[in-house]
């Protein structure tokens, strides 16, 4: 701690170019911060995902339908201790730019399966007891700033009603909030036996998008989904049964490999952060030659040296790096940007931790060649370039 | 108190030293077959031309380079056999260096500056601002504590050299042209300020100067010329 004086002092020598390097800094990991929530909303529900869940959907595509008859014969297939469907509803809240996901389920069911969402007694009864009830979640209730009672018109962009309508009310009788922070609290659900009513005759009644199921032991979960998927073998709807983390892969891959992506714009900035960085302590090492061997000459060792130029360069990025998370950090708090996109778009701990040994990496990284170059200095050698 | 020499008083012993400094093939004797001693408390002028060799002694006897033959003997320790890492340690605890460009980091304060040798000591930090005030009254320079170098006239900055050189009490003094950037007046109150240091706290000083002025107030003068040492001054 006593050299923390000269070592701050080293870095104040000129304030111009030490303030161009932080923010360099500071910005390679504001974008560090941003792609983490990225990736994290594209990508984080894989961890999410119930590890004893199995999502079933039609062989050919998500689009097409399955019957609702094969909850029954799914529930009678050894394994399996519980299945319910859902349905994309594709709706639309008062502007396209106001995305979040609605769909139909059955509602005992459905809070069975999903335990990660936390909905409290009282409101799951009124649910129960309200057919055009629907419950949503904490984080697309305070976007609309909807209540319990208010009636929530929805214009869905698939089903229409039997008189033609394709515009939904549905009255909010609950809010949920996600037992783990990673859990999407942006859907809407309502019940799936006013849905299948109220939808237009010839457009689908009787069939749901997907099931999910929870098997009885994880560790049997791809012995279960083959029988699944047997059951339904050369039946008109065929099924491909695979774990929802893999599920909510496939999807996210839609948009391309997120991970890769992420990775490969990370690694270019980084890369270019180290050359920048580790060019200033180069110059900053080289412009006092003569310092060095100074400190030298009253006692300092090379060792000594050597930690002190590190520590310069560590203090440097790990400043710039915690000041380029906490930005990060604060941008991110502010929600999702998309307006509904990237429903868990939050900066994950164990980002903000790999952030923070990152900028220690960088640190030692940037200043380890003008730190052995320091070290490796004759004192009298030194002294004469002073 | 500055450790005592255990050699009959000699706290210096520099003894057949040669030094050799090689430029591509060719080797450039810079010290030949050298003998110095220096009892302790003395205040010795070590004067010689230009490329005489003056400064490569004082760095082999300050452990800043080690000879290519002979040894250097500093208060009984051999310190050409000394490893670089005891070698620093060794500087820390015996050498004060003033040096003719007075050296001072310029992003530290005067006092800041005379601090850095006690950073490798084990004192409190209280204790260290205990010291420095101490020595920057001894220099004279307590009223230009807080001021950073480039504030500081030549004089002033070289008395915040001396501070710096005398702050953790070493056991020798070694001073290269301290003088040497410095107008005659400035000049004058350096010298007065060396003998007192000599004189008042009996610190051993060898003092590089090409200024018979300046050697003029050391109690003795050893001339080097050619990379050898005579007592007489060089034709």
């Amino acid at each position: 701690m006593k050299f923390l004086h000269l070592i701050w002092s080293n870095l104040k020598r000129k304030k111009l170019r030490t303030t161009l390097t932080l923010l360099s800094i500071l910005v390679a990991f504001v974008l560090f911060g941003l792609l983490s929530a990225v990736k994290q909303a594209l990508v984080g529900g894989v961890e999410m995902a119930g590890a004893d869940r199995l999502i079933v959907r039609h062989k050919v595509s998500i689009i097409q339908l399955l019957p609702e008859s094969y909850k029954a014969r799914m529930e009678r297939i050894p394994g399996v201790a519980l299945a319910t469907h859902q349905t994309w509803f594709g709706g639309i809240y008062q502007d396209p730019k106001n995305f979040f996901m609605q769909n139909p389920v059955v509602p005992e069911e459905f809070l069975d399966m999903h335990p990660e969402l936390v909905l409290p007694p009282e409101q799951k009864k009124a649910w129960l007891q309200t057919r055009t009830g629907a419950i949503v979640g904490r984080n697309t209730a305070d976007r609309f700033h909807w209540k319990i009672g208010d009636k929530v018109p929805i214009q869905s962009s698939i089903w229409s009603k039997s008189d033609g309508s394709r515009l939904w009310e549905f009255d909010i009788v609950g809010i949920y909030d996600g037992k783990d922070k990673g859990t999407d609290t942006t859907p809407l659900f309502f019940r799936y036996d006013y849905f299948d009513e109220a939808r237009r005759a010839g457009w689908g009644k009787g069939l749901v998008g997907w099931y999910t199921i929870r098997v009885k032991d994880p560790s049997q979960a791809a012995e279960v989904a083959k029988r699944v998927d047997e059951e339904f073998e050369n039946s008109s709807a065929e099924t491909k049964t695979e774990p929802e983390g893999a599920f909510i892969q496939a999807w996210a891959r839609q948009v391309g490999n997120i991970a890769l992506i992420v990775a490969a714009i990370l690694g270019a900035v980084f890369f270019t952060i180290l050359l920048v960085t580790g060019n200033t302590m180069s110059q900053a090492v080289r412009e006092r030659t003569g310092e060095l061997g100074v400190l030298k000459a009253i006692g300092f060792t090379n060792a000594q040296v050597l930690a002190l130029v590190l520590a310069e360069s560590g203090l440097l990025a790990i400043v710039g790096g915690l000041l380029g998370l906490g930005l990060a950090w604060l941008i991110i708090s502010r929600g999702d940007p998309t307006g509904g996109m990237l429903p868990m778009f939050f900066f994950p701990t164990r980002d903000v931790l790999i952030g923070l040994a990152i900028s220690v990496a960088l640190g030692l990284a940037t200043g380890f060649f003008p730190a052995l170059q320091a070290m490796r200095l004759r004192v009298a050698d030194a002294l004469r370039r002073m | 108190m500055s450790e005592q020499p255990k050699n009959n008083g000699i706290l210096v012993d520099v003894d057949g030293v040669e030094k050799v400094f090689h430029r591509g093939s060719e080797g450039i004797h810079v010290l030949r077959d050298l003998h110095l001693k220096v009892p302790a408390g003395e205040f010795l002028a070590l004067m010689g031309p230009s490329g005489s060799g003056k400064t490569t002694l004082l760095n082999l006897i300050g452990g800043l380079d080690r000879p290519t033959k002979g040894s250097v003997t500093v208060a009984g320790e051999r310190i050409d056999q000394l490893s670089d890492r005891k070698l620093a340690g060794w500087r820390a605890r015996h050498i004060g260096f003033v040096f003719q460009l007075y050296n001072l980091l310029p992003v530290l304060t005067a006092e800041r500056n005379v601090e850095l040798p006690l950073l490798l000591t084990h004192l409190s930090r209280a204790q260290r601002k205990k010291h420095v005030d101490t020595v920057l009254a001894v220099v004279g320079l307590s009223h230009r504590a807080k001021h950073y170098p480039r504030t500081l006239s030549g004089g002033e900055q070289q008395r915040a050299g001396i501070a710096r050189g005398i702050v953790t009490d070493p056991t020798l003094v070694l001073c290269d042209e301290p003088t040497g950037d410095l107008d005659r007046k400035a000049g004058d109150e350096i010298l007065d300020l060396l003998q007192a240091l000599n004189r008042e706290h009996g610190k051993t000083i060898i003092l590089v100067t090409h200024d018979p002025h300046a050697s003029a107030r050391a109690a003795r003068t050893v001339y080097l010329d050619k990379g050898q040492l005579s007592n007489e001054p060089v034709k």
